[in-house]
């Protein structure tokens, strides 16, 4: 049976290549050659279609906070590896070493106090270069710290999230961390904290299925893929060509599960409003 | 996969169950013997009957990650509906979200477990294929998850304890669940049920497929049936992804730490429920009975607590997953209650010595 091209077709979870060195980049929104230093000057977004590239954590908390405000907490919590978990010749601890070489910090998700527009509040922010942004231990621990300082300095807490979902190499106890991190914000919501959850490129699995769609008030980078399965995932199963435009903002938007859309440039402002409108 | 459960469906035991087999074959020939020739042979066939009661206990003291997940989704395995039946009494279905539909991958309901009245909330994976197909394979769709959520509140509104039952190979990934919210409801459902003022119990009487099975099992106990499993993505999954290569299923399993053994070292679950002989398809009354003893057990336990403290002692429990996996300082402040170790075995009666002829 001859099977359609799919859309899905070279499809990966892992960041686009971006030509690191070079003076070009190639945007994947409108394939066109850009001139690398114009992308990077506007925020990592094409300043022809608007495609918003991934970014690294360092870059979000430097475009998102007020320059020098940020101040990282928990920085040293790692994991124990606890199922020792080995496999193909190869161990989880050291791809952990491997992918803290490649990212800003020492986890997937950097958390600390910084400030947007001259107001405090409690930031996260999830790393997708650390072993695709997944949830273990550690992720759900710093969440957890992230809440509890919001809650005792009452600060508002914004959470960028990207992630493939819960990390295998930690087992159930990453499956666990959806409701540890869940129950947090529970006590979080009684207090009547305010929690932002920021949607970027991608977000779908374990993290989805907790705090990024337990936010007071969801917003959504454009274009962003965001879901419960992964794309492949739902392709093998139903074994259905998936449509055009299935799990972007736009497509949850569309169907009720987010607030907005706002655009890279837009965010700052946007949430400080939100944030002043929330008496925060 | 599907091979090893065609072969077991026709057979009745699974591929390590070799010796088993045999020994099965052996008493029939003796029977049909004794039968033809009018000699007792029942002095050998009780020795068989012997040997095998060892030859179980031999390959179950021993299974394998992989061999658990076999027998985990073992196709005669007690399904929910089973334990709806011997179970509960007077059980009252209450069906839909009032939303958008009922989820026949969840089954909700009022009943009587013991002395003790519950809400009932369990995934149906289904026997036959017919009904497989309209249980969606216990794959629940977000109207599954809301439903259960809608009962759970109903019972808070009553006081009436929860009691979960998971089996499903996880949510189910299609395009309507993605359209409805699948990620959105499961998400609702944790953040509500670490905080539910009633009792709730959850037990993993088969697969427990990562977030579709954590959507019903945020709970005060969660306990685990000896040989089922609970894992953060399916073994063949995790084979394809880490090993790129799924037929590395087996040691996924391994390394998952997926078994009730390992959870419970791990200090993740409760209690492990003890399975009989040969494990639960062999003797399910025996497996409900055991069930149904924790259940009335926990039940009487938690209701005696006052809620405040239970809810404390839920999220004090649920905010220390994993902590003690990282280097987190929070470590040393670890409260009692999880530094036990948790119960071990819960068998309640000593269960059947010699197995139940196999029935095909």
């Amino acid at each position: 049976m001859a099977k359609a091209k799919s859309q899905w077709q070279g499809f990966s979870l892992k960041p686009k290549k971006e030509m690191p060195e070079g003076l070009w980049t190639k945007c994947p929104g409108c394939k066109k050659m850009l001139y690398t230093k114009s992308v990077s000057e506007n925020l990592d977004v094409c300043p022809e279609c608007g495609y918003h590239f991934r970014i690294t954590a360092a870059a979000r908390i430097k475009y998102f906070a007020d320059e020098g405000s940020f101040e990282e907490i928990a920085r040293e919590i790692v994991s124990t590896d606890p199922l020792d978990f080995v496999y193909r010749g190869t161990d989880y601890k050291s791809r952990m070493a491997a992918a803290e070489q490649k990212s800003a910090g020492k986890e997937a998700m950097l958390i600390g106090k910084a400030f947007v527009k001259g107001r405090g509040i409690m930031l996260g922010v999830m790393d997708f270069d650390y072993l695709g942004g997944s949830m273990g231990a550690v992720v759900g621990e710093k969440f957890c710290c992230a809440v509890e300082q919001a809650m005792s300095d009452s600060l508002p807490l914004i959470v960028f999230s990207s992630a493939g979902g819960a990390r295998m190499h930690e087992g159930v106890i990453s499956v666990m961390q959806m409701a540890k991190t869940s129950a947090a914000l529970a006590k979080f919501d009684e207090n009547k904290g305010l929690f932002i959850s920021v949607l970027t490129d991608p977000t779908t699995g374990g993290v989805t299925a907790s705090f990024a769609m337990l936010g007071d008030i969801i917003i959504a980078e454009p274009h962003a893929l965001i879901g419960f399965a992964g794309p492949r995932v739902i392709e093998q199963t139903i074994r259905v060509e998936l449509p055009e435009g299935f799990q972007t903002a736009e497509f949850l938007l569309e169907h009720g599960f987010i607030d907005q859309i706002v655009a890279r440039k837009d965010l700052r402002s946007e949430v400080a409003r939100l944030i002043d409108y929330c008496g925060k | 996969m599907s091979q090893i459960n065609n072969n077991s469906v026709r057979t009745n035991y699974l591929d390590f169950e070799g010796g088993i087999s045999q020994i099965d074959a052996q008493i029939a020939e003796l029977k049909k013997l004794s039968m033809q020739k009018g000699i007792d042979y029942s002095a050998e066939i009780r020795d068989l009957q012997r040997r095998q009661v060892e030859e179980f206990k031999r390959i179950y003291d021993n299974l394998s990650a992989w061999q658990t997940v076999q027998v985990a989704r073992h196709p005669q395995r007690p399904l929910f509906c089973d334990y709806l039946n011997l179970m509960i009494k007077d059980f009252r279905e209450l069906h839909g979200d009032r939303n958008f539909g009922d989820d026949k991958a969840i089954i909700c309901g009022l009943g009587q477990i013991g002395r003790e009245r519950v809400m009932i909330i369990g995934q149906e994976k289904g026997r036959d294929t017919k009904e497989k197909l309209a249980r969606n394979f216990g794959m629940s769709h977000p109207e599954g998850y809301r439903k259960a959520l809608l009962k759970m509140r109903f019972a808070e509104k009553f006081g009436i304890p929860v009691v979960t039952f998971i089996d499903t190979p996880g949510a189910y990934p299609g395009i309507g669940a993605e359209e409805r919210g699948q990620a959105q409801a499961i998400a609702k459902n944790l953040m509500e049920m670490s905080r539910l003022r009633v009792p709730i119990i959850s037990i993993v009487i088969g697969e427990g497929g990562s977030g579709g099975a954590l959507g019903i099992s945020v709970a005060d106990k969660l306990a685990m049936l000896e040989f089922s499993y609970y894992s953060v993505i399916s073994p063949e999954g995790c084979a394809a992804i880490l090993w790129r290569d799924g037929s590395a299923a087996p040691q996924a399993a391994d390394a998952l730490k997926l078994t009730s053994k390992d959870l419970l070292k791990l200090d993740l679950i409760d209690a492990v429920i003890a399975e009989p002989l040969g494990a639960a398809h062999r003797n399910i009354h025996d497996t409900v009975y055991n069930v149904e003893q924790y259940i009335i057990k926990t039940v009487r336990e938690l209701k005696r607590m006052k809620i405040d403290n239970l809810l404390d002692a839920r999220y004090k429990k649920l905010r220390l997953i994993g902590t003690n996996a990282t280097t987190s300082g929070l470590k040393k402040n670890r409260p009692d209650n999880t530094a036990k170790p948790a119960i071990k075995f819960t068998a309640a009666k000593p269960i059947t010595v010699l197995p139940r002829p196999a029935t095909v």
